[in-house]
């Protein structure tokens, strides 16, 4: 019951992109086109995954038995960057019509901060679904990662869908670009703010 | 002497990274709900900026080229680290407030951009002047902002209040942030190109 929660509360209620405010770079670059927002959102969750798993580990069984709990952002970015690194070689090796479709974003990747962000908030923040608040355990924080970045992924095929339609709809020449696409993701914000309350 | 008297002011509206670059929107949409709590992520970014500028103009020489990306990813952790330490310490409730975005600086573009730009290729005074410019630009960009949506949404300015309605909260809640934030670089726009 309580993963069904987490994953309602990350991909609807508090989504990433939309209420928290993680991966908005991406979101407004690789929008245009609802192909490359796909493929975005399925290296964004694969990387997102892999990451919280090793950094949740690396936290609990490291930092902390060390008390250097302080290096906490130093050691995340750089396994999330010699993560995605690997990602990108073995993917390479293994599938290569993968690597076709995912390649151009896995480098992109590194400085998306809803990944950073996501392994910081597991081990920093307490989450409460229904019952008392507490620290989510390995299970949960993948889950919850998961949950997350197919939020990221929801918003900005949405969000992609609805840029392919204002291409070709007249703009004022000072909103277009990135000012129109700002207002177009307020008013979608604004719908998901309709999913607030229910977890 | 006016060289570097423009690396400052270039960042406040030529080269403004919020409203004509578009870079590190996440924080500037994140912590912008009162005019405070813009500037104060403001002016934690320009530490860091003008502080891994400095370092990375001094020691990039000595990088390879190939590991320059992860090298300069570790000196703006490290100064981030130290700012983060550095608030919990003195600024308990303005860290409480910003929360999450302090840590990710790190992965604030418009720090990698500038030390991959600018510091690495330039002099160490230089890069200072750099990141001073980017960051008074930021820190004014976001204070803009946050004081918008603050008049709106909380009717107060710099934590005065002067309306005794409380306004429109959804300017406070995510949707008016990307939507002010929409609106002011229309008029950024309107204003810089004539």
């Amino acid at each position: 019951m309580e993963y069904i929660l987490i994953i309602i509360s990350a991909v609807f209620v508090n989504n990433i992109l939309l209420s928290q405010f993680l991966g908005v770079c991406p979101f407004l670059g690789v929008s245009k086109k609802v192909s490359t927002a796909l493929g975005m959102s399925a290296a964004v969750t694969f990387v997102m995954a892999l990451a919280t798993c090793v950094t949740y580990l690396l936290q609990y069984y490291v930092l902390v038995p060390l008390g250097v709990e302080y290096l906490q952002t130093v050691c995340f970015i750089l396994v999330i960057a010699g993560l995605v690194q690997m990602v990108e070689i073995i993917i390479k090796k293994i599938s290569p019509s993968l690597y076709q479709a995912l390649g151009i974003f896995l480098p992109l990747i590194t400085t998306n901060c809803a990944v950073l962000g996501v392994a910081l908030m597991v081990v920093q923040k307490q989450f409460s679904f229904g019952g008392e608040a507490h620290m989510l355990n390995l299970g949960q924080s993948v889950v919850f990662a998961i949950a997350s970045a197919i939020g990221f992924g929801l918003a900005i095929i949405l969000f992609a869908g609805i840029r392919e339609q204002l291409e070709i709809s007249k703009v004022p020449k000072a909103f277009q670009g990135v000012p129109i696409a700002l207002i177009t993701a307020g008013i979608m914000a604004m719908a998901f703010m309709g999913f607030s309350g229910m977890v | 002497m006016s060289n570097r008297w423009k690396l400052i002011t270039k960042g406040l509206v030529k080269d403004n990274p919020t409203f004509v670059l578009v870079l590190g929107m996440c924080p500037t949409l994140g912590t912008t709900t009162s005019a405070i709590n813009g500037m104060g992520m403001g002016v934690a970014t320009m530490c860091v900026l003008i502080l891994s500028n400095i370092v990375i103009s001094a020691v990039a020489r000595f990088i390879p080229d190939k590991v320059r990306i992860p090298s300069y990813i570790v000196i703006i952790s490290a100064f981030v680290t130290i700012v983060q330490l550095l608030m919990q310490a003195y600024l308990p409730s303005l860290y409480e407030t910003l929360g999450l975005f302090i840590p990710l600086i790190v992965v604030n573009c418009i720090v990698l951009g500038r030390a991959e730009a600018f510091a690495n290729k330039n002099g160490v005074i230089d890069s200072a002047c750099d990141g001073l410019g980017i960051g008074l630009g930021f820190t004014l960009s976001l204070t803009v902002v946050g004081l918008v949506r603050e008049i709106l949404g909380s009717g107060s300015a710099f934590g005065w209040k002067f309306m005794a309605p409380d306004g429109m909260l959804l300017f406070v809640l995510a949707p008016g942030a990307f939507i002010v934030l929409g609106y002011l670089m229309v008029l950024f726009r309107k204003l810089t190109t004539k």
